[in-house]
């Protein structure tokens, strides 16, 4: 008997579009290269610093150009969506323990010239910190690196 | 509330079909059916050749998962009466190859799920001398992990898996850090040996969606995230220390 015929489900090249989910996750992808233009937009405003007032006046009307501030207009709404995505994500990402948690004593194997051998080793259980308040925290140390710039370029 | 409401069915018949079609029936519309319910219903009293995957009716068993209006689901915990006035849309779980009907080929998924080794590894054991002691704190921190049922929605929930067949997927890796974070196991580092690799957690790109498709709450992109972080710290420490330790 020969194996049974199945078929396959095929994906669409649109799978993206389907859920507002996966559109979500597939412009925060996006997002990482509005982060890139700004990161180069920052540094040509430096090298321009750099090369004295009349370099830096130039980069100015430059910068002031139709163009270049619909760009960063929609770059600055997609570093928004990154922010706000990454930030609601990091709590499922990373376990962030606090004072409730303690050290218990474990053995893992691990790797030493090719061979696996028991270590002893100890690891830190319970006092999780409540998602919410690893997402806060984020946004005050965004707002506390903010302030620290602020003041540095209006000192 | 009407008294009835149509279902609108994926069938396939691999000697007959090239593709799948759609089936239209009418079941009755009753407040505590489930979708399973109007399955049974057609397979009872209308087409007897319905083929689907179903067993403890409580979900539990994880073998009536289907895509209900495009979400994967398991139909006894989906309600008819939630889709009212319907049509309601039922297609066998998205990225698996169809065998027949809404039954899919789960064989990819039973091949992966042991490469990662979900039972605890103790070498060092060769009689078993007594029970081995676990504190309720030890157990909380992968008791989450620990409630899967291998349904595979998230399977089909993953548009990586669709794209990347290889892609080892998400049930496998959260219960390969069910096993990783229990107490008694010592397999982390067999386990980790399969996961760093590329069709491994590196596949992921954290879509998300596994998590939200899980009937059991089990977070398996908490998972893969909390994976890729010992993945990463394992390939610093391979840069950092001379070859010899490794």
């Amino acid at each position: 008997m020969s194996a049974p015929t199945t078929y396959r489900q095929p994906v669409s090249r649109l799978w993206w579009l389907k859920k507002r989910t996966y559109f979500l996750f597939v412009m925060r992808e996006l997002s990482s290269v509005f982060v890139a233009w700004f990161a180069v937009f920052l540094m040509i405003m430096v090298v321009a610093i750099g090369r004295g007032e009349a370099s830096y006046q130039s980069f100015l009307s430059w910068a002031a150009s139709p163009i270049v501030v619909v760009v960063n207009i929609v770059a600055l709404a997609f570093l928004v969506l990154h922010t706000v995505t990454w930030f609601a994500l990091t709590p499922q990402a990373m376990v962030v323990r606090g004072p409730g948690g303690r050290w218990v004593p474990r053995i893992k194997e691990v790797s030493v010239a090719g061979r696996r051998v028991p270590a002893a080793t100890v690891v830190r259980v319970g006092g999780r910190v409540p998602a919410g308040m690893v997402i806060a925290s984020q946004y005050a140390g965004l707002i506390v690196v903010s302030a620290f710039v602020v003041w540095l370029v209006l000192r | 509330m009407a008294d009835s409401i149509q279902m609108n069915v994926t069938r396939y018949d691999p000697d007959q079909d090239s593709a799948p079609t759609v089936a239209r029936y009418e079941v009755p519309l009753r407040k505590d059916w489930a979708i399973l319910d109007g399955l049974n219903y057609i397979k009872d009293h209308v087409d007897g050749s319905l083929s689907y995957r179903w067993s403890c009716r409580m979900g539990i068993c994880g073998s009536c998962g289907m895509n209900i209006d495009g979400e994967p689901k398991l139909t006894c915990a989906a309600f008819l009466s939630d889709y009212a006035p319907g049509p309601i849309r039922v297609e066998p779980l998205s990225n698996f190859p169809v065998a027949r009907d809404l039954v899919v080929d789960i064989g990819d998924f039973m091949e992966k799920l042991p490469r990662v080794k979900p039972w605890i590894v103790r070498d060092d054991v060769t009689v078993i001398d007594g029970e081995y002691l676990q504190t309720p704190e030890e157990l909380e921190e992968y008791k989450q992990f620990s409630n899967c049922i291998n349904c595979m929605l998230c399977y089909a929930a993953c548009p990586i898996y669709g794209l990347e067949p290889d892609f080892i997927g998400p049930a496998a890796i959260a219960l390969a850090e069910r096993y990783d974070l229990d107490s008694r196991d010592r397999g982390q580092r067999e386990r980790l040996d399969i996961l760093i690799e590329k069709e491994g957690v590196w596949g992921c790109t954290f879509v998300g969606e596994c998590t939200k498709v899980c009937p059991k709450h089990v977070d398996p992109a908490g998972a893969i995230q909390r994976y890729k972080l010992k993945a990463a710290q394992e390939n610093v420490m391979a840069f950092l220390l001379p070859r010899g330790t490794r």
